[in-house]
């Protein structure tokens, strides 16, 4: 019998530190919600959080939890909860997932965090719209849940160039839910901690930014898996000094391994780009699986959409507003195009996976005709895998091995 | 289905390559002599001991390439069941092999489409026999070999008679459906409404074709292969007639995959 092979993956020490923030953060967070006197604010994940943490808010990230729903394969028996009170399984699971936990009762924090019981109760909810307008039904329905309010910007779709138009109009809106968001806080807005705020978020963007540029080195110290995890305190912790130091932390061990040539699978004989969300529930099977064929995912549209370059503490509004705007996921399909093109570039790619998400359109780039034309402009073959972030009925590993198979032989051709 | 001559053993034609495919419904088994002459084979259906199935597959095509187990030089095994095969060195993806295998029998570029038991395959290969890229059908068997199967069985129509009323066919009776249950809902409604079996049939076929045609766009030269296609000639003309060009079939259109593993193996062996 045809003998599999052993699988290297060198996992980054770094992971540590990242995986303490993590804790420490939930456990934060539990401890406010306990208390009297903190507010807890619950933010989408490219949401205006430092205007959150400018109000003295401890923020809560519900992406996140349904990431950890689609890690623990929880999601799968809680997605049905949701259907059953007329969320549909077509739409998005982190939702689904989320809101089917909350009907249970039930919450990974508690297994990976002890003493922890439940997720934090808000005391207001705060969407933007940018990633998709599910997350604006998402919070509705804890809105009216927990009786708090509900705030939020809406923002332009598809959008090919950010006019000064956008930014005034975005702006506006962020400026416009200071008030309630004050009401809530029982406190003004202080726009020193404001502007401290996007200082420290800008600063960790930079930070992540060059961790994920350190993927670039042949081979690559990094894995798109690896970043999955990693990126937790680019999220959740944006906006504060402790997320700059793990990412400091990060990048020292990133370009060590670089100067001593040290990669991140055993052998790295293709690289690739990864567009699209991770399938949580499968992140370790697919890590294996690409190292096992000497593949190496190493760099994503996905682990890229934390940085934001325009923040500026000079202009909180307005570059919040530009920064939460030129968003890839934001954008028409002319820049995203040119975005991934750039990327593989860059990262010197000899392929790329589209994951078509069934749940999530937003972040799925292969339904219109894109794999098609970007292979025509760059000659660099791609495969797309069906699947799901969270519903993990949405996919046949089969399917997917032999897809992935099969595409690592036409790239061993081309050699 | 298969009609074997047993060949007379022959010391000349040691060293043997064996490619076995083992699918979700069907395992096939070729054999190969070093000038790639495919001199034993095998098809069986898989049943769910894939390991004793591909032993018996291989047994058969032994007997039939008059050839004995110590004279496989190499043997590589594809599909499902790749991984279950005991005396497989190698294992290579279905896709890998089916190109290996219609290049072998057309070695120009050509667009292939394999309808198997449960998944669909379209391939692409250049003028070098190199892949350019390749889709398989989603999650759902809508379009492959289950489909008819659940259909013929649900019709209560043997699956080899299916071919031959298609043909006889006079006004087909078009399905709409993506879905298999839907299409059995809309079968049953046709049914109901007094339309012939063998219309309805020809409809099915004819959502088969749809569905495979949907998956990519084609090249000028076409091959096709799979079981359905080896059972179906039939289906093979109509989708000549709906892509307006003939279409190429080689000689045993199940075990395409089959001789592209040993084809493989035959590659690989040579290298050790
Ligand atoms: S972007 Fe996609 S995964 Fe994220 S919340 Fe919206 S629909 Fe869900």
């Amino acid at each position: 019998m045809a003998q599999e092979k052993e699988v290297v993956i060198r996992r980054l020490k770094t992971a540590k530190v990242m995986n303490q923030f993590m804790a420490d953060y939930y456990y934060e967070l539990d401890e406010a919600s306990k208390s009297d006197n903190k507010k807890v604010a619950w933010c989408t994940s490219v949401g205006p959080a430092e205007i959150l943490r400018g109000m003295g808010f401890y923020t809560y990230f519900p992406e996140t939890h349904s990431a950890m729903l689609g890690a623990t394969r929880m999601a799968v028996d809680l997605i049905p909860k949701a259907n059953a009170v007329g969320y549909s399984p077509d739409i998005c699971s982190y939702l689904t997932a989320d809101i089917g936990a909350f009907l249970e009762g039930i919450t990974p924090l508690s297994r990976a965090f002890p003493g922890i019981e439940r997720v934090p109760k808000p005391d207001v909810l705060v969407y933007n719209t940018n990633q998709c307008r599910d997350v604006q039904d998402w919070f509705a329905w804890y809105a009216q849940r927990y009786d708090v309010p509900l705030v939020g910007v809406e923002t332009y779709r598809n959008v090919p160039e950010v006019t000064p138009a956008h930014i005034t109009s975005i702006a506006r809106q962020m400026e416009n839910i200071v008030e309630p968001l004050e009401k809530v806080a029982g406190r003004k807005l202080d726009m020193d901690t404001l502007k401290e705020a996007v200082a420290l978020s800008r600063e960790c963007s930079d930070l992540w930014e060059k961790c994920l540029a350190a993927a670039a080195a042949v081979p690559s110290p990094l894995t798109f898996f690896d970043g999955t995890t990693l990126m937790g305190p680019a999220v959740v912790g944006r906006g504060t000094q402790k997320a700059i130091d793990a990412y400091k932390l990060l990048l020292e061990e990133l370009e060590e391994r670089v100067a001593q040539g040290i990669g991140a699978i055993g052998e790295e004989r293709y690289r690739l780009y990864w567009e699209g969300m991770p399938v949580w529930g499968r992140l370790s099977m697919h890590s294996k699986l690409f190292a096992g064929l000497n593949a190496n995912v190493i760099a994503s549209t996905y682990c890229s959409s934390w940085i934001f370059t325009a923040l500026d503490p000079a202009e909180p509004f307005e570059s919040m507003a530009r920064a939460y705007t030129e968003l890839f996921i934001v954008r028409s399909d002319d820049y995203k195009e040119k975005y991934i093109q750039d990327k593989l570039e860059f990262f010197k790619c000899d392929g790329i996976i589209y994951h078509d998400a069934k749940t999530c359109p937003n972040n799925t780039n292969c339904r219109y005709g894109m794999p098609q034309r970007l292979e025509k402009k760059t000659g660099i073959p791609s495969l797309v895998i069906n699947g799901d972030l969270n519903d993990l009925r949405l996919l046949s590993d089969e399917q997917t091995k032999t897809n992935v198979e099969a595409f690592i032989e036409q790239l061993e051709e081309r050699k | 289905m298969t009609t074997k001559t047993k060949a007379r053993a022959n010391p000349e034609r040691a060293p043997l390559f064996v490619g076995v495919d083992v699918g979700s419904s069907r395992t096939k088994v070729a054999v190969l002599d070093a000038r790639k002459n495919l001199i034993g084979y095998d098809i069986r259906k898989s049943g769910t001991d894939f390991t004793a199935t591909a032993d018996a597959g291989l047994e058969a095509s032994l007997t039939m390439a008059g050839g004995d187990p110590q004279d496989i030089a190499y043997a590589v095994s594809t599909g499902y069941g790749r991984k279950n095969v005991a005396y497989s060195k190698e294992t290579k993806t279905e896709i890998g092999c089916h190109a290996k295998g219609c290049y072998h029998y057309f070695p120009e570029a050509i667009t292939i489409i394999d309808i198997g038991g449960q998944d669909n395959k379209i391939i692409k290969l250049d003028e070098a026999g190199r892949r350019l890229g390749f889709k398989m059908n989603r999650k759902c068997a809508a379009g492959t070999g289950a489909f008819l199967e659940e259909m013929s069985a649900r019709l209560d129509i043997p699956l080899e008679e299916m071919d031959g009323l298609a043909r006889n066919s006079r006004e087909m009776v078009k399905l709409g459906s993506f879905c298999t249950v839907f299409s059995a809902t809309e079968v049953l409604e046709n049914i109901r409404g007094g339309k012939r079996i063998e219309d309805i049939v020809k409809g099915l076929f004819f959502s088969v074709i749809k569905r495979v045609l949907e998956m990519d766009s084609l090249s000028e030269k076409v091959v096709m292969t799979g079981g359905v296609v080896a059972h179906n000639p039939f289906l093979v003309e109509m989708t000549a007639f709906q892509i307006g060009r003939s279409v190429l079939v080689p000689r045993h259109p199940q075990l395409t995959g089959a001789v592209g593993a040993a084809l493989y193996a035959l590659d690989l062996g040579q290298e050790v």
